[in-house]
């Protein structure tokens, strides 16, 4: 009954979450979300790229920054993607409050709306990646592709950043709409503190902790290291450590982020309950 | 206060008694009515209420409002019952709680046996809620897939959901719309298609807040329809709903409780509640000039409780109370010797209107007015 109920809620939470998500009705619309806004975000940082280093394109930083900045279309994705969906069936389709009496899981529910976005994002990043293999200087020998760590990683941190959109769908669930931004809030500082587009080397020594402490520093490393392997060692950063060893590192975190995750959303689920916030839409 | 029940479950229970089980056999008499009792009651609730703190600026302390306060009530099972009451009453601070979206702030609800704070994992299986006034709904998928997607979350295998929806879209006469996509529907087929998904899953008992609320006069009659075909279909479906039309309360209803700023205030069968208003029996009439014929001979009758007068352009409007109905022959014997015509006459039943003005003193229109100035 347990795993019935959760499977059904993931099911149908991620059919509904495709269905709005992959909006074919409107392809020019889709073609915008997963094509063109990828696409030039990743031609905005190649270009920057270009001014700051006078064209060093064949520096192994080149690749690193590039195949970080598309994997991180991930964490826009996904972890936001669970915690909007909150704030979209409240207030804009106002049926979290059906969701809420019927007899599902809700969080696992929330995980497949944020699942759902997991294959339209990968889309964009397929999209961005191979623009940059067939356009711009970044090699992936497909031969020498770990294709084991990658997609053992690839697996292991979408369930990490839907967790952690988990907890921001808890905060969200206690907060007006203009709250829901906290998604994109969180995503940003990600951006930075994970060593996307640059090495948490750049940082100053005193932030640098919190790049460490974030799992998705170490499953966007996973990422490089299995699709250009040697470049991503160039760097200082982690280069001490060995795959397996950042793999543990990722789980761990991943496990605890996982569980704070989990207790934030209960406490918050709480608390709507006991505010009558479940159905409230914001009156502005 | 308590509320009366409707099929009093007493009754039932000790009717039931030769159905018990050997197990069962050695209980006391009290435990057995006891858990019959409860095993025929939809919802119970006890001494149930409901305080908001309310958010003030900063510098003020929080205020808080009673939106809930002692509400006892009982629904038997199979019983269609009302909550009706002004805006700001409770009525969907009621439903709110008896669905498990809101907690108690005192006291406890049980909804189909299950405690709605405790236990709510084992209420929602066997409900659901459908709110008027708003659309719901995801406008992207057809009214089909909508519907479709909540009978998963119930787990309805797919074909059955189907051909349920079929079903229900024909009953509540929007078939023909089954494919369209929500966003295309106006706001009142968007409202029957929430109706028809509350009703698609067959919750043990359903709450329905306000369902025909914004609805023209042929969607409310399709709706009001609907409930009591689909009522009738099973005896063991309860429902419960809120409304502010009266009309709607008494047609509908089997048992009413009327309320007022959290507090249920009667509560009992919309004839017993009027009955108990009134014995008295209400004519209006309408006559030719009065030739005299004055208030106080009228109240010296000794029938005539009550009798008020005006004047019209083409004679008089009398309103009379009558103890019964049959002392109606002398006053009329009292017009023909001042040879006063009378034009028309009809007897004017009270209504639940004139239940909630004597139970808060004032119309609930007037209710409204006043809690909103306040
Ligand atoms: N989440 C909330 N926070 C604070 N106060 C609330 C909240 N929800 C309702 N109230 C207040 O509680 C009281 C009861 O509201 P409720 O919505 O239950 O009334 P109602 O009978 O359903 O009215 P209506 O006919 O307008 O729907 C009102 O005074 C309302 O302002
Ligand atoms: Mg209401």
């Amino acid at each position: 009954m347990q795993t019935s109920t959760s499977w059904r809620s993931f099911r149908t939470a991620a059919w509904l979450g495709w269905v709005i998500e992959s909006n074919w009705t409107d392809p020019f619309l889709f073609a915008v979300y997963s094509i063109v806004k990828p696409l030039s975000g990743a031609a905005i940082l190649v270009i920057m790229y270009g001014v700051i280093t006078q064209g060093a394109y064949d520096s192994a930083l080149f690749p690193y920054i590039y195949l970080g900045n598309a994997f991180y279309i991930y964490v826009g994705a996904v972890m936001t993607g669970v915690s909007w969906a909150v704030v979209d069936d409240r207030e804009l389709y106002k049926t979290l409050k059906y969701m809420y009496i019927a007899p599902i899981n809700i969080p696992i529910y929330l995980l497949g709306r944020g699942g759902a976005r997991f294959i339209v994002g990968s889309i964009a990043v397929l999209i961005t990646i191979l623009t940059g293999v067939f356009f711009l200087n970044v090699d992936i020998n497909l031969a020498e592709v770990n294709w084991g760590l990658f997609f053992v990683s690839l697996t292991l941190g979408i369930i990490m950043l839907a967790l952690i959109g988990l907890m921001l769908a808890g905060w969200t669930l206690i907060t007006a709409r203009h709250e829901g931004f906290i998604g994109e809030a969180v995503a940003a500082a990600l951006y930075i503190f994970s060593g996307a587009v640059f090495p948490l080397d750049v940082l100053p020594e005193w932030l640098r902790p919190v790049g460490y402490f974030m799992p998705t520093t170490y499953w966007l490393e996973l990422l490089r290291r299995s699709l250009v392997g040697d470049v991503a060692q160039a760097f200082p950063t982690l280069s001490q450590f060995s795959n397996l060893e950042i793999l543990g590192v990722m789980i761990g975190l991943s496990i605890l982020f996982g569980l704070v995750s989990v207790w934030v959303f209960k406490v918050c689920d709480n608390i709507a309950r006991e505010n009558g916030m479940i159905d409230r839409t914001t009156n502005y | 206060m308590l509320c009366p029940k409707f099929i009093t479950p007493t009754q039932k229970a000790l009717d039931d008694n030769h159905t018990l089980n050997p197990r069962q056999a050695n209980e006391s008499p009290n435990k057995i009515l006891r858990r019959k009792m409860s095993a025929s009651l939809a919802i119970e609730t006890q001494d149930l209420g409901r305080i908001y703190k309310l958010r003030g600026s900063k510098k003020e302390p929080r205020k808080e409002l009673v939106a809930l306060q002692d509400v006892n009530l009982t629904v038997a099972k199979g019983e269609l019952f009302g909550l009706l009451g002004p805006n700001g009453a409770g009525k969907t601070t009621l439903i709110k709680i008896l669905t498990t979206l809101l907690s108690p702030t005192s006291g406890w609800a049980k909804v189909a046996g299950a405690d709605v704070d405790r236990e709510a994992e084992s209420v929602r299986p066997r409900i659901n809620m459908v709110s008027g006034g708003e659309s719901s709904g995801y406008g992207l998928l057809t009214v089909r897939e909508n519907l479709w997607m909540f009978s998963q979350f119930y787990g309805v295998p797919s074909k059955e959901a189907n051909e349920r929806i079929e079903a229900l879209l024909e009953m509540i006469g929007m078939k023909d719309r089954m494919h369209t996509k929500s966003s295309d529907l106006s706001t009142g087929l968007r409202q029957k298609m929430n109706i028809v998904r509350g009703f698609l899953t067959q919750p043990e008992v359903l709450f329905l807040d306000e369902p025909t609320l914004g609805l023209d006069v042929g969607a409310m009659r399709d709706v009001r329809k609907f409930v009591l075909e689909w009522l009738k279909a099973d005896k063991e479906r309860t429902l419960l709903l809120t409304t502010h039309y009266m009309m709607e309360a008494e047609e509908l209803c089997d048992r009413v409780a009327i309320i007022n700023k959290g507090r249920v205030l009667a509560c009992d069968t919309p004839t017993a509640l009027k009955q108990r208003l009134q014995k008295d029996a209400i004519f209006e009439i309408q006559t030719s000039p009065l030739n005299g014929l004055s208030q106080q001979m009228l109240v010296d009758q000794p029938e005539v409780t009550q009798a008020a007068i005006a004047e019209t352009e083409t004679g008089a409007k009398l309103s009379l109370s009558l103890v019964e109905e049959s002392a109606l022959a002398r006053v009329i014997n009292l017009f023909t010797q001042k040879d006063v015509k009378v034009m028309n006459l009809t007897k004017r039943e009270p209504t639940l209107e004139d239940v909630f003005v004597d139970l808060v003193g004032r119309s609930m229109a007037e209710e409204e007015d006043h809690g909103n100035t306040e």
